[in-house]
């Protein structure tokens, strides 16, 4: 997504199909918002995890270690690609509309 | 071994250090310089307080006492950093369009500006705060005793030391956080401090860690063995517990006063929030990353019963490595100076905005005071506010008995505080959160947080055993830790699912029933709408081109002249080069207040608002505007009807000055006249008389014909006399109206002869006596007099061959009409209207008249009520007379 693309979209009349960049756009903001949902699943897994107790051996602490690291690592990566891709959109932010709003 | 002597000296060395950074800080933000001051980086480092000494000692704690348990109150907050684009972003932007300074000014601000909300959010920021604060006076005291148990000197007491800590605490935030007065104004030096601060606990604590996998354990597939050899090696965490913690840790990251103030307040771009992202759980990551290996080390090398909570300082300690064990110190240390910094900060920002100034500002009403009493007044407030906190916080911790374990204190706190949440959210997401739904929601919740959860939590001082077993006065579903008969959960658990859904239920039902006032449904749109009404926010940066556009707009409202003189002044003031002054806060509160003089306060805000910008105009704002422009209008609306009055005065004088002149002139006229016409019989008198006097022959019948003249002309003067005088009264008003009842035709025969006797001119006279049979009541005579002169006028004046004159009389709706016409040649048109003027004659002195018989005419008949008229098209001279039936009083 570099700027030269940006600037071909820009002064472009707003139509109800966007173009390919927009559009690309909008499914990145999608994603991003949901984001937080995927994060919360991921942290519920260990809820399904069997309790290590005296009869049952559990889930050895440093796998659990390893599986929440790893997800936490996953959330933030995915931010960062996130934060970087949507650099370009906050220039334009306020014309564009954020929501799927029908432009006449 | 490190001394007591020498850690105090550390420590002492560490402030002056902070303070140092601050201030430098501070001087190149004042400067100018410095734009990494205002980077991602050092918000997101400043974001770090959430880390306090609990973060930095009781996580080890914890994770040595359940395992990974510990990991929740870093996942909840890592959720609400990744879900930025649809939360913290808009409560940012809210935060700025509102010129918010605290959390309770956000809440309040959302329900309409009340005070009431604001109170109590202070109230349990406060009483959330105090836990947290006793929290890191437990954390510090500890972490001082481990080297004094290993201190030769053996002269350390931990009551005294607590007692020190907190005072030493309380004087450091004094000093550091009040420097600034101005709540609006981002604090560099702080922010960049604090930034120091994050920076100083990862390293100790990556570094400690480090050492423990690298140096004791031997790397990292050793020391995963490790782990899962220890007695806390197998996945064992309580569902609810998981679940709950997460929650309510993402809950008090949003809600924690101190982390409002340092991602919301000192946010200085929206898009540093894009990098926060991202790099604020990584941060959170790199300081839960070593907290497992620390505690399971700690756990194998430390004797039985050592406090885990002190793990990390305690493994490097056993393992000879002093230094170590000092940076961890250090590292703590700092952990718990800045989280007191910034939280003596936000609170005393919220108690002495909503509850000292308030009341002080009441108190003083009226009594005149001026800008610079209230900061000192801030000041005080202030400072006195960080000190209760700090007394508060060691209360809490000498009642408590500094023996519960780091972690728990904290997730009191966080569940007393995540209370503000259903109204936060609620009001940044639902139009129809209502104050009253917010009030309610907050009560519930806040006491049922104190009851279940803070007394019982405070020992057996404020709430006994048997409460606590029983019920208050023995109700068994009321056990503070068992609500509704449902026993055996976690208390933690327990407060939260109950305070909280509670809370929220309460919230929502008040919200539906309650209707809100205009300023929080307009403040419910704006908060709600806030990406439809503002732009992004952009960083302050001053520049000279404002300060044009200032000037502009200031000589507008004060005029060219003042408003060259008040910039030149605060141009030299600043001891700039250019003639313009930078807009420095100072210099805009200046003109502001300069300005409010003129356009009012609100006006005035809102003017520079507009031009410097960041932050947008709020509705209080506009409606006081409204209100001082209505004021404007009323006062010119007064103005207008004045000025009406008075050119409506003025137009009454004008006219009133005419007709005096007017009168003035016509008396000059009139006496010039009467002079005129007194002078030529009184010259024709002298010239007989002398003639008689000064002659001597002159005969007998000479003698006769000129005492006649004599006689005549005297006559004639007395006639003229007479009708001045008979004119003179009528025009005074003064005539006596001698009122009679007759009918017209006798009035008329009179007139008739006596204006006909002894003349030898004929004159035919046609009347129809039919229509004169109409009775009058009026004064006979004066009426009499009337018709007389109108006829001998029309037997003096009528230059027919066979003078005729016409009376007609009709009754005409309650008046009578009398017209007199005769056949002669009239009157020509121009005399017409001067006939009824005094001395006015037509047609030469023929008849010998004064000129003063129709003007006599009109003064009588408006005595009477009536008029008289010359009426034209009918052949010749032709008056009518109108006289009402029954006299009545004319209006004099």
């Amino acid at each position: 997504m570099s700027k030269g693309e940006d600037r071909q979209t820009q002064g472009v009349r707003p139509s109800l199909f966007l173009e390919r960049q927009s559009y690309r756009r909008r499914r990145l903001t999608d994603a991003a918002r949901l984001l937080p949902v995927l994060g919360a699943a991921l942290i519920a897994i260990p809820l399904l995890w069997p309790s290590g107790d005296a009869v049952q051996d559990g889930i050895p602490l440093s796998s659990a270690i390893l599986y929440i690291f790893s997800c936490w690592v996953v959330l933030i990566a995915a931010s960062l690609i996130f934060g970087f891709a949507s650099r370009h959109k906050t220039a334009n932010d306020d014309s564009e509309p954020e929501s799927d709003r029908w432009q006449p | 071994m490190a001394t007591l002597n020498v850690l105090i000296l550390v420590c002492l060395g560490y402030v002056v250090l902070l303070f140092g950074v601050a201030f430098a800080a501070d001087r190149m933000a004042a400067a100018g310089k410095g734009a990494w001051l205002r980077s991602p980086l050092i918000y997101t480092l400043s974001l770090s307080i959430y880390c306090t000494a609990w973060t930095f000692y009781g996580a080890v704690g914890n994770a040595a006492r359940s395992g990974l348990e510990f990991v929740t109150i870093y996942l909840g907050p890592t959720l609400v950093m990744i879900s930025w684009w649809w939360g913290l972003r808009k409560l940012v932007r809210v935060a700025r369009s509102q010129r918010v300074t605290s959390i309770a000014d956000l809440i309040s601000s959302r329900y309409g500006k009340s005070n009431t909300l604001a109170i109590g959010v202070t109230i349990l920021a406060v009483l959330g705060g105090t836990p947290y604060i006793a929290l890191q006076l437990q954390s510090i005291t500890l972490s001082f005793s481990i080297f004094a148990e290993a201190d030769p000197s053996g002269l350390y007491r931990q009551g005294a030391s607590v007692f020190w800590v907190a005072a030493g605490l309380a004087v450091f935030a004094i000093l550091f956080g009040t420097r600034n007065l101005d709540a609006n104004e981002r604090h560099h030096g702080v922010v960049t401090a604090i930034a120091l601060e994050s920076v100083v606990k990862l390293f100790a604590l990556l570094a400690v860690g480090i050492f423990v996998v690298w140096g004791v354990a031997g790397g990292i597939g050793p020391m995963m063995e490790r782990i899962d050899a220890s007695e806390i090696g197998q996945w064992n965490v309580d569902a609810g517990r998981w679940t709950t913690f997460i929650f309510l840790s993402a809950a008090a990251f949003v809600c924690l006063p101190r982390m409002f103030q340092v991602m919301v307040v000192e946010n200085a771009d929206e898009g540093h929030l894009r990098t926060a992202a991202w790099a604020f759980p990584l941060y959170l990551l790199l300081m839960s990353l070593f907290v497992v290996p620390i505690a399971v080390v700690g756990l194998d090398l430390l004797p039985e019963g050592s406090n885990p909570d002190l793990f990390v300082l305690t493994v490097p300690l056993s393992q000879g490595n002093d230094w170590l064990a000092m940076l961890s110190f250090i590292g703590g240390f700092s952990s718990a100076t800045s989280m007191v910094i910034v939280t003596a900060m936000a609170l005393s920002t919220m108690v002495s905005n909503h509850v000292v100034m308030p009341i002080w500002l009441n108190t003083q009403e009226g009594a005149g005071w001026v800008s610079g009493d209230v900061r000192s007044v801030i000041l005080i407030s202030r400072r006195v506010s960080i000190a209760v906190v700090m007394a508060l916080g060691y209360y809490y911790y000498r009642l408590s008995g500094g023996g519960a374990a780091l972690a728990s204190i904290g997730l009191v706190a966080f569940a007393g505080i995540s209370q503000i949440l259903p109204a936060l959210v609620g009001g940044l997401f639902w139009r129809g959160a209502t104050r009253t739904g917010a009030l309610v929601g907050l009560s519930v919740g806040f006491l049922l947080w104190i009851y279940t959860l803070l007394l019982p939590g405070m020992g057996g001082v404020l709430m006994t055993e048997t409460v606590l077993q029983n019920g208050p006065f023995g109700i068994g579903w009321l056990r503070p830790q068992a609500l509704f008969g449902i026993a055996g959960m976690d208390p933690i658990v327990h407060t939260v699912m109950w305070s909280l859904s509670l809370n929220t239920v309460a919230f929502c039902v008040a919200s539906l029933l309650s209707f809100p006032s205009p300023l929080e449904r307009l403040q419910g749109a704006q908060f709600v709408h806030v990406f439809d009404h503002s732009v992004a926010l952009r960083g302050w940066t001053g520049s000279v081109a404002q300060s044009e556009d200032l000037m502009i707009m200031t000589q507008r409202i004060m005029g060219a002249g003042p408003a060259q003189e008040f910039f030149q002044a605060e141009a030299e003031k600043q001891g700039g080069r250019s003639s313009l002054p930078e807009p420095t806060p100072a210099f805009l509160e200046r003109l502001e207040r300069e300005l409010s003089g003129s356009v009012g306060a609100a006006t005035a805000h809102a003017m520079i608002g507009q031009i410097v910008g960041g932050s947008s105009v709020s509705v209080e704002d506009l409606l006081a505007v409204a209100d001082e422009s209505a004021q404007l209008l009323e006062y010119s609306s007064q103005l207008e009807a004045k000025s009406t009055e008075l050119s409506r005065t003025a137009r009454q004088l004008r006219e009133a000055n005419t007709k005096l002149t007017q009168i003035s002139e016509q008396k000059d006229s009139f006496l010039s006249q009467v002079s005129h016409e007194l002078r030529t019989p009184m010259t024709s008198i002298r010239a007989f008389s002398e003639i008689m006097r000064d002659s001597d022959g002159l005969s007998g019948e000479e003698q006769t014909r000129y005492a006649a003249i004599i006689h005549d002309e005297a006559l004639r003067l007395t006639r003229l006399l007479d009708d001045l005088l008979d004119l003179s009264v009528l025009e005074s008003g003064r005539v006596n109206l001698n009122m009679g009842g007759d009918t017209l035709r006798s009035v008329l025969d009179r007139a008739v002869s006596s204006a006909l006797a002894g003349s030898n001119q004929t004159l035919a006279v046609r009347r129809s006596k039919a229509s004169e049979r109409i009775s009058l009541h009026t004064d006979l005579d004066r009426l009499g007099q009337v018709f007389i002169n109108l006829i001998s006028n029309a037997r003096k004046y009528c230059d027919a061959d066979d003078p005729v004159l016409t009376i007609s009389a009709h009754d005409v709706g309650g008046q009578l009409v009398v017209d007199f016409a005769d056949n002669g040649s009239g009157i020509p048109p121009e005399a017409r209207s001067m006939v009824f003027e005094k001395f006015a004659r037509v047609g030469g002195d023929k008849a010998g008249g004064a000129g003063l018989g129709l003007a006599i005419c009109r003064e009588i008949m408006q005595r009477l009520g009536g008029e008289i008229t010359y009426l034209p098209g009918q052949g010749g001279a032709a008056f009518r007379v109108r006289l009402p039936l029954a006299y009545q009083q004319a209006a004099q």
